[in-house]
């Protein structure tokens, strides 16, 4: 016993000591980053003009604000992630249901279902848009050809509905992925005591299914969230957030300010406002989830 | 009312049979348990009554009426699962009442039929909480109460309470009993320990390897088992074998060469000649110790239970289990001499099959219920 307590004094600085090269590692990782955006933020730093300098206030701040831009990518970013999410979270429940039926193939059906995920979204993007949604060549094209529909470019047409179906297209399967493993753990027993009970599939789905797949489900929007609201490549590759600002969301606003107008300060103060809105979204989103996670 | 025929029943699981050809007839009211090892097809047989598994050859008729081709709800049944299967985001009160929601039966009426079954369970106060916020017995008593609920004509418990601590097993077996007295339901159980089958059962059934080895009540399998399995698996310890040598046969009973001298066991000699080797079974429990006893043993194990004793003895290679009193004084690699009453043995022929005894047991033809004191208002309800 008294080696144990002992043990706990010299275990405290010796988990100390070993702990801390990673934990400052994080820290230095996350923290300087950190201090560098909000420090640009309150600089007046653009690459086209050296010669201006110095403290700017929250004058990057206020230019940013009363940017219709910036209100316009808040819009976009909210659109496009709010759209994944549902897509990918219905559409995987509805598949993950689906691929857990018994059917002839199932293995590789379940493996051809879950690609998507592992395709760079640069190059999904490229497939989508030469190969899917292309005005003269792309299937959609060829396919409203063949019923005498008039061919939509859906880029330049409906540019944020195309980038949501391809993020969703990249997306879904993640969710169906966690899904389908969490259905698998659902007890056969409660299936069949349901039955008993005299429920339908859809009765099962909706009291039994749904309600165990709850917990996966938070997770999914939870991770889903994390990476919807920083899309860039899709965007990047396809529209170049036009026509106009029509599908630019925030993290390509900032580009644009950083990379295109090279203006270091205004790109900042949008990232900082980019981790406010992130940081906003989080509490709700961690806060139900843990509530989920709880029960 | 409800009354069960399996008709020759088959199930084939892609070629291999695993229940082969069951008849069987429940009447009204009767508590019936399935038994046998793990693997003798015994819950398979209870799913296929329940619906939740098809049928390939034979019929199922409840009150008379083939009910094959009807699904699991519409057969008017209730199962109790090993597993309870409660709904583990309902609270106690939804578990109970989703058979009736799902029938959309109006809410008050609704949680009346939950309360009227909670009631008899004793678990009003329980009603709120989560199946998680309970203990093993009451979620046991959960899954009861669902099946109450729905107010079935047939209760099906599969392996109900293997899940519990033997206390509670003992306790929640009272129950059980008692709750058929009290709802006077017709009930089909199924266990692989034999003790739930003979304390609860009206009627047991014995399966082995898909096929029925013997139904009756448990006095008559206890008493009278119709084959070596049967012999084997019902009583704790378990019977006592031994090959002998048939001396003789004729209308007294069978003489058989043993050990320390021959010795007639009064059953029916039918088939068998002088010469003809047979296995002779003696319960642990008919065998006493008696210092000018015909047969001898070595005490190998000791369990001392207070009440009784277990002696496992050895003789050459033939290994005995004998149940003494609690107060035996012998100890370990004593050598001791016991006897047996030649009415209790029985005599199992090459194939298995028991020899009949001449006479039937005095308890085996009383009916369970008659030995039950509030039956005389059986028959009402």
């Amino acid at each position: 016993m008294r080696e144990r307590t002992s043990g706990r004094t010299v275990g405290g600085f010796r988990n100390l000591f070993l702990q801390g090269p990673a934990v400052t590692l994080l820290l230095l990782w996350m923290l300087v980053p950190l201090g560098m955006t909000i420090w640009f933020s309150f600089q007046r730093y653009n690459l086209m003009m050296p010669s201006v300098s110095g403290f700017a206030g929250w004058e990057n701040y206020y230019y940013l604000v009363t940017d219709p831009a910036l209100w316009t990518a808040m819009g976009n970013t909210l659109l496009l992630v709010g759209s994944v999410l549902a897509i990918s979270v219905i559409g995987g429940t509805l598949l993950a249901v689906l691929f857990q039926q018994e059917f002839f193939g199932r293995g590789i059906a379940r493996l051809l279902v879950i690609a998507p995920f592992f395709v760079m979204p640069t190059v999904s993007a490229l497939i989508w848009q030469n190969m899917m949604m292309h005005p003269v060549y792309g299937v959609f094209a060829w396919l409203s050809k063949l019923l005498g529909l008039p061919v939509i470019d859906w880029f330049s047409a409906m540019p944020l509905i195309s980038i949501i179906i391809i993020v969703a297209w990249h997306w879904m399967p993640f969710a169906l992925l966690i899904l389908l493993t969490a259905i698998q753990s659902l007890d056969d027993d409660q299936v069949e005591a349901a039955r008993m009970d005299g429920a339908g599939p859809l009765a099962i789905f909706w009291f039994i299914t749904l309600p165990h797949l709850k917990r996966a489900i938070s997770v999914v929007i939870m991770i889903e969230m994390i990476f919807l609201l920083t899309v860039f490549a899709e965007i990047f590759v396809t529209t170049s957030g036009g026509p106009g600002l029509a599908s630019t969301n925030l993290a390509y606003f900032i580009y644009i300010r950083a990379l295109l107008d090279f203006d270091v300060g205004a790109a900042s103060a949008g990232g900082v406002i980019a981790i406010i809105l992130a940081n906003i979204v989080a509490i709700f989103l961690v806060r139900t989830v843990a509530k989920n996670l709880e029960t | 009312m409800a009354t069960l025929h399996l008709n020759n029943i088959v199930k084939d699981f892609g070629g291999t049979q695993v229940i082969k050809g069951v008849d069987l007839e429940v009447k009204d009211r009767e508590f019936v348990v399935f038994v046998g090892p793990s693997g003798c097809g015994k819950s398979t047989l209870m799913r296929m009554i329940a619906g939740l598994e098809s049928t390939t050859s034979g019929e199922i008729a409840i009150d008379g009426e083939r009910v094959n081709e009807v699904g699991p709800a519409d057969r008017g049944l209730a199962m109790v699962f090993q597993s309870y299967a409660l709904y583990p985001h309902m609270s106690v009160e939804d578990n109970m009442g989703f058979s009736l929601r799902l029938a959309k039966v109006p809410k008050a009426e609704r949680r009346e039929k939950v309360l009227a079954a909670a009631r008899i369970l004793q678990l009003e106060p329980l009603l709120d909480r989560k199946p998680k916020a309970l203990s093993g017995g009451q979620r046991q008593r959960v899954a009861i109460g669902r099946a109450i609920v729905r107010n079935p004509s047939i209760f099906l418990f599969d392996e109900p309470l293997s899940n519990l601590d033997a206390a509670l097993r003992v306790q929640m077996r009272i129950e059980l009993a008692q709750l058929h007295e009290e709802l006077d339901a017709t009930m089909i159980y199924v266990t692989h320990d034999q003790i739930e089958a003979m304390t609860m059962a009206d009627k047991i059934v014995v399966l082995q390897d898909g096929v029925v080895e013997q139904i009756g009540s448990p006095m008559e399998l206890y008493h009278h088992p119709r084959n070596r399995f049967v012999a084997g698996f019902i009583g704790s310890p378990k019977m006592n074998f031994l090959e002998v040598e048939v001396r003789g046969a004729d209308a007294e009973g069978v003489e058989v060469a043993l050990p320390g001298g021959d010795c007639r066991v009064p059953v029916a000699g039918d088939g068998v000649s002088a010469g003809d080797v047979v296995t002779l079974g003696i319960r642990p429990e008919h065998l006493a110790l008696d210092e000018q006893g015909p047969l001898t043993g070595q005490i190998q194990v000791i369990e001392r239970l207070g009440g009784v004793t277990s002696l496992y003895l050895e003789h050459g290679d033939s290994e005995w289990i004998l149940v003494a009193d609690g107060d035996v004084a012998h100890r370990v690699r004593d050598h001791v001499r016991f006897t047996f009453d030649p009415a209790r043995a029985h005599l199992f022929t090459a194939d298995g099959l028991a020899l009949a005894h001449l006479e039937r047991h005095p308890l085996v033809d009383i009916d369970r219920k008659e030995n039950r004191a509030s039956s005389a208002s059986g028959g009402q309800r």
